[in-house]
């Protein structure tokens, strides 16, 4: 097995707040997160496909198809937006970076034909990452 | 959500200390033999990175595995507030019987974090310097595949 990781990056923005709280429990669970006018990061998403090479061309996918269903599914639908009122997927959570990592697994699990999808991991910050992978599948 | 999807957060943070590498158990030529200039009697430092992994439901009210304040806090109390601008061997008490090379950090650090009570610590990882880094998952882990 072959494991291909792709890089992309987007800047979004967001903020934290539910509204089944008050205005006091919000901002003492989510901080200076709960900025009604929201804030935003460079995130950073790794994309992880597990497969074997196609004994013919060498490649697990191709990686230029990987890289338009990156574009179509998570740049076009999350670069350079406020995630919690424009990203459908995102509507009714809060965007952390678990559910956008949960979300952008979502996304693209049924994309991904050769190959399976094996790791999603997003990074808001340097210090401060998600990731997701299908149960008992070995995280690293 | 039960979709068979497993979270994991990951949080790095950093501090800066000082150790040398000696063991009690070798004589003087064989310390030097094996630890090289890391055997300097006055010791050298470290800018460490330590990235700690927990995993967990995400709560839907929070969106979150852990709040990041209550893991912060407890890395903090735990590890960075005890380890940073100190000298491992003198100043922290596992250091004063094991050699504290980045692997038995690594362990130390594991065995300081895995109580926190919010989430469950799956991993850390440990970078000394750009070039090095050590992982520890706890012993039952020891022989799970990882890839990088």
């Amino acid at each position: 097995m072959v494991y291909l990781t792709r890089k992309l990056e987007f800047s979004a923005s967001h903020l934290y707040n539910n509204p089944a709280l008050s205005a006091e429990e919000n901002k003492r669970i989510f901080g200076k997160c709960n900025n009604p006018h929201g804030h935003g990061h460079n995130y950073t998403l790794e994309v992880t496909v597990a497969g074997e090479p196609d004994p013919v061309t060498g490649m697990v996918l191709d990686l230029k198809e990987l890289k338009e269903i990156l574009d179509r599914e998570i740049t076009q639908r999350m670069d350079h937006r406020f995630l919690n009122y424009e990203v459908e997927e995102l509507r009714g959570q809060i965007p952390t970076c678990e559910n956008i990592a949960r979300v952008i697994w979502n996304l693209l699990e049924p994309k991904i034909r050769k190959g399976r999808l094996y790791k999603v991991r997003l990074y808001e910050t340097p210090e401060l990452f998600a990731e997701c992978y299908r149960n008992g599948a070995q995280g690293a | 959500m039960n979709d068979g999807l497993k979270i994991e957060l990951g949080r790095r943070y950093q501090f800066s200390a000082s150790h040398r590498l000696h063991s009690e158990r070798l004589s003087e030529e064989d310390n030097w033999r094996v630890y090289g200039k890391c055997n300097n009697p006055y010791g050298h430092g470290h800018n460490y990175v330590v990235e700690v992994r927990v995993s967990g439901s995400v709560d839907p009210a929070t969106g979150m595995i852990a709040n990041l304040t209550d893991l912060d806090g407890f890395v903090g109390r735990e590890v960075l507030e005890p380890f940073d601008h100190k000298l491992l061997n003198e100043e922290v008490a596992a250091f004063q019987e094991t050699v504290p090379t980045t692997e038995n950090l690594c362990k130390e650090i594991y065995r300081r974090l895995k109580p926190f009570p919010k989430a469950k610590l799956e991993r850390v990882r440990v970078e000394e310097t750009f070039n090095n880094s050590f992982e520890y998952a706890g012993e039952e882990a020891q022989d799970r595949q990882t890839i990088q």
